[in-house]
């Protein structure tokens, strides 16, 4: 066999499977503890290897579109796209008319089985897009001002202009929440992995609400003026608000202040969008500017000039973006001057939705609802323990039952969500003084005691004295330049009092002399007291 | 235009018919598993709680004495028999599997006071405050099974027994610790130190002709049965009700002790014990190892028995207690390292876990997968507080919770008392004495 062993695994696969930088072992002293983490780290690398590897295992290509010489992709239309592609796509591309009732809010379930639409005129609707099996229908009688679906039981949460109210997939009102009755809600945004969604009124307050206990967890007066424009950072699930005066904030809900106040626009802000990896940030403003900004840095990374600011923003899960100005709706590959493709509606767009680990992008109009097809949008390979497409109804049952558990807590949310698994440096700090605090010394770290071997270069006592050499060369080293910086203040110094001297003397008369006395040195300067 | 939209072949997807497993497809990548450390904090917080919710370590009692049980013995081939000896003589051999006495012999007249299973598990011996010693068939179901093989009749009291692990050879305590060989009427070899009486014996299971003895004189001796002199001496400040080896590192033994701690020593090593286990609040009377070697399990007379791990901070691992359980003077770990065995004062003999919320009967793959993930998780989060808080927590009666809470008290204020004394003395005069150290008052080599 001309290649035994494992096949080679590219570098670029291990790194994206990294949790981090590997940790260094060498500078620990305890054997016990160095084994342990050398063991430990093992695993992990080995981890890591193995996820790489499994990739050959994934069975499922992404979506793509490819043109040829003289062609440009954004000019291409839904019809060419759906005619090209195989029939089970080409039917994911549709239009409902929906005249009565619009403008409508859309949302997909977080496994993109199903949509949910919601009319401003009371209008909601829950049905499977693909097999177009209509779930449940109904009018609430009142203004629908935005909708989501929880991923409970297919529940769908309406909003309307006083209170949110719960539905299940069966028609049934299951809680309605009256939270700030003088106020309208503008919009709501539900966190899937919290249980928790986060609402904005015109007095400029934020609310937390967690949907499984039914808790309002936290209420901020976040002091931004009317808010409309939030999105939350699927990475970490900060919250993000876009102001009036073109700043964006980020908030959690353990903290009354924002986390982050940046200034992205010199205008108002009209949408946001972070991507999957929480690596991006998508701004549009009133100045008709698009802006990428990497939100690890707060730097922004490209600004686009559009005709018309963007009233909409949307990340798929391939990092595909989609910009809705008024009546076009725009997707963008990377940072260029075209867009990746285009489609025009008859009327202003009022929402858009990428479907999860589809190549769809749903469209709400004033009057329809259009599925677009856009190759390469979404993750080709679902992971089913996290969302499965196909999952039965016992899988979808003991999924919730896990997801509810694993409900991640409130005071959990920060920028970093790997924290938790980190070294507490701060609190071991403040443990160990409180400890010396409270038994009256300084516990003395054990000196080093050699032990007993009887030859060789490796006698401890030896190591340890090469050690000591080795750290008082640089000690020497350190203090040697702090002696020489000594030294020239010194002489700095004595140059500045000569030269005051020599102001004294100008007034007699003969300057040079003087000073050349008190510099040069006799040989019977030694014997001067 | 080349154009591929994503389209997935259900076929691929769904399984082909109801009786078929359902297809679970993996992706590994990170983008799609966020908050995976909070994600899996909470998992352990939660496998965490269902620890202690889980935890019913009690199993079952074997009552049947008609005084309190002072002494146990497994038998060394079979793990599903114990024998155990009561304050009134009786001697019972139990069977573990249904729970039930398949033996009942008056053996003695007074204290049984020790009992060993002999090292092919043919016999068993017994000693009590009558004198005598007596070889019994293990079997319980052989024709003279109501009476001893043999009887031996001797000048002094025994207070222990124990079997040698390869030969046919025992050795008995009391005034003198005495060795024995099975076919013979007298002691091959007595050894006598000082007046003073010696608690337990036991043989070391690899260096077989090693022993280990407590003595009143608040003495740990280690001795070479071949050799007329004692190896080495330990002297604590109290005295050692028993001192067991560890079955795995045999070098390590264990002191059960009359202040309440166990001290393990390594052998080689008597000048500081290499860990003290604090946390019973009255007199440990037996300890026994599990076959692992990594815990041991301690019966006290404050009516408790702890399990404490052999390395880590000296602090139990748990306390098994109940309401009517009294003062344990005998426990055992079982070999199969699964459950615990305990001896009382009222009567009975009492069955644990070994851990306290561990499935007993068959386990299906996915549930010991389910387990060792867990195990893991809790490990790897265990000094999170909250983590930490759930799984420290235990309920103990309230006599050993006020007693514990003095104990906390007068270590809190001798020391404060040490720590003045050194403030105002000269500096190094009143040195700093590791606990390790403290409670050991001469050692010989």
């Amino acid at each position: 066999d001309p290649f035994h062993g494992e096949a080679p695994i590219a570098m670029e696969k291990m790194e994206a499977y990294k949790r981090g930088s590997e940790y260094d072992t060498k500078n620990i002293r305890n054997k016990n503890l160095k084994r342990r983490m050398k063991s430990s780290e093992e695993k992990y690398n080995s981890a890591v290897k193995r996820a790489a590897r499994y990739e050959l295992l994934l069975t499922e290509e992404p979506g793509f579109l490819e043109t040829e010489e003289g062609e440009e992709s954004w000019s291409i239309d839904q019809r060419t796209i759906a005619d090209a592609a195989d029939i089970a796509s080409a039917n994911k591309h549709f239009e409902l008319k929906l005249n009565q009732f619009g403008p409508y809010r859309i949302d997909y379930t977080r496994n993109g089985r199903h949509l949910l639409i919601g009319g401003r005129r009371g209008h909601v609707a829950a049905f499977d897009w693909i097999t177009k099996q209509l779930t449940c229908e109904m009018n609430v009688m009142e203004a629908v001002q935005d909708v989501k679906s929880l991923c409970i039981g297919a529940f769908s949460c309406n909003l309307y202009r006083f209170n949110i109210e719960l539905y299940t997939n069966r028609d049934v009102k299951m809680q309605c929440i009256l939270s700030n009755i003088n106020s309208v809600k503008l919009q709501i945004l539900f966190q899937k992995y919290n249980f928790a969604w986060n609402s904005i009124n015109q007095h400029g307050f934020l609310q937390y609400t967690d949907v499984s206990i039914g808790n309002i967890v936290s209420t901020i007066n976040t002091k931004g003026g009317r808010l409309n424009i939030m999105c939350h950072n699927p990475h970490n699930a900060v919250v993000l608000l876009g102001h009036h005066n073109g700043s964006v904030t980020m908030w959690t809900p353990n903290q009354k202040e924002p986390v982050v106040k940046m200034l992205c626009h010199n205008t108002a802000i009209r949408a946001l969008a972070v991507d999957q990896c929480g690596n991006y940030l998508a701004t549009s403003g009133q100045d008709r500017k698009m802006k990428i900004y990497d939100v690890r840095m707060f730097k922004p990374l490209h600004s686009y000039q559009l005709h018309t600011g963007p009233s909409n923003l949307c990340f798929s899960q391939r990092n595909l973006l989609a910009a809705t100005c008024q009546n076009v709706v725009q997707i963008y590959k990377d940072p260029c001057e075209h867009p990746y493709l285009t489609h025009r509606l008859r009327l202003p767009v009022e929402d858009v939705a990428f479907c999860p680990y589809e190549d769809v992008l749903g469209v709400g109009g004033s009057d329809s609802f259009v599925s677009l097809l856009v190759p390469g949008a979404g993750e080709a390979n679902y992971d089913a323990f996290e969302s499965n497409p196909n999952r039965s109804k016992k899988q979808r049952r003991e999924w919730e039952v896990k997801a509810l558990l694993e409900k991640i807590q409130p005071d959990m949310i920060s920028l970093d969500p790997m924290v938790l698994s980190k070294v507490d440096h701060v609190s071991m700090e403040r443990l160990r003084k409180d400890k010396e605090e409270r038994m009256g010394f300084v516990e003395e770290t054990a000196k080093f005691e050699p032990k007993h071997k009887n030859k060789g270069r490796s006698k401890s006592g030896n190591v340890e004295k090469r050690k000591q050499k080795v750290h008082g060369a640089t000690i020497r080293e350190q203090i040697k330049e702090e002696m020489k910086a000594k030294r020239e203040k010194l002489l700095k110094a004595e140059e500045s009092s000569l030269d005051q001297i020599a102001v004294v003397d100008n007034q007699t008369g003969d300057t040079t002399e003087f000073k050349n006395a008190l510099t040069r040195k006799s040989a019977l300067d030694r014997f001067k007291k | 235009m080349k154009v591929k939209v994503l389209s997935r072949n259900p076929d691929d997807y769904l399984r082909e018919t109801k009786r078929d497993i359902h297809k679970v497809f993996r992706n590994y990548n990170p983008v799609l598993h966020p908050f995976e450390a909070p994600r899996e904090y909470l998992r352990a917080l939660n496998a965490t709680k269902l620890d202690r919710v889980f935890a019913k370590p009690f199993i079952a009692s074997l009552d049947g004495h008609r005084d309190g049980v002072c002494c146990m013995c497994r038998h060394r081939k079979k793990l599903s028999s114990i024998f155990s000896g009561s304050c009134d003589g009786e001697i019972r051999q139990w069977n573990l599997t249904n729970r039930q006495c398949i033996r009942t012999l008056q053996g003695h007249t007074g204290f049984v006071r020790g009992l060993t299973c002999s090292a092919d598990g043919n016999m068993f011996i017994s000693v009590g405050d009558d004198k005598t010693i007596k070889h019994w068939n293990t079997d319980a179901l052989s024709e003279g099974r109501d009476f001893p093989i043999n009887t031996l009749v001797t000048k002094s009291l025994y207070t222990g027994v124990d079997h040698h692990w390869t030969e046919a050879t025992y050795a008995t305590c009391g005034q003198t610790v005495d060795i024995w060989n099975l076919e013979r009427a007298e002691p091959i070899r007595v050894y006598k130190w000082g007046m003073d009486s010696v608690n337990s014996v036991r043989f070391n299971p690899v260096e077989t002709n090693l022993c280990i003895s407590t003595v009143v004189d608040r003495s740990i001796r280690l001795y070479d049965i071949r050799a007329a002199v004692p190896l080495n001496k330990v002297t604590l400040k109290l005295k050692s009700n028993v001192a067991v080896w560890n079955p795995m590192e045999a070098y390590v033994f264990t002191a059960a002790n009359e202040d309440h701690n166990l001290y393990t020593f390594d052998m080689r090593k008597l000048d500081a014990a290499v860990n003290v286990h604090t946390d019973h609040t009255d007199a440990v009377l037996d300890v026994d190892y599990s076959p692992t070697g990594r815990e041991f399990v301690s019966g006290s007379y404050d009516r408790s028995i702890r399990i404490f791990p052999v390395l880590s901070s000296g602090k139990s691992r748990e306390v098994y207690h109940t309401k009517r359980m009294q003062r344990v003077f005998t426990v055992r770990w079982s070999a199969d390292n699964r459950y615990i065995l305990s001896g009382s004062d009222e009567t009975n003999i009492r069955m644990w876990k070994a851990r306290a919320s561990e499935k007993l009967g068959m386990v299906t793959p996915r549930e010991k997968a389910a387990t060792v993930y867990n195990d893991k998780l809790k490990e790897k989060f265990a000094y999170h507080p909250q983590v930490k808080r759930i799984a420290r927590h235990r309920h103990v009666p309230k006599s050993i919770y006020q007693a514990m809470k003095e104990k906390r008290l007068i270590k809190e204020s001798q020391r404060k008392k040490e720590q003045n004394v050194r403030m105002h003395s000269k500096h190094g005069s009143v040195p700093r004495v590791v606990e390790k150290k403290k409670h050991i008052v001469t050692f010989q080599e």
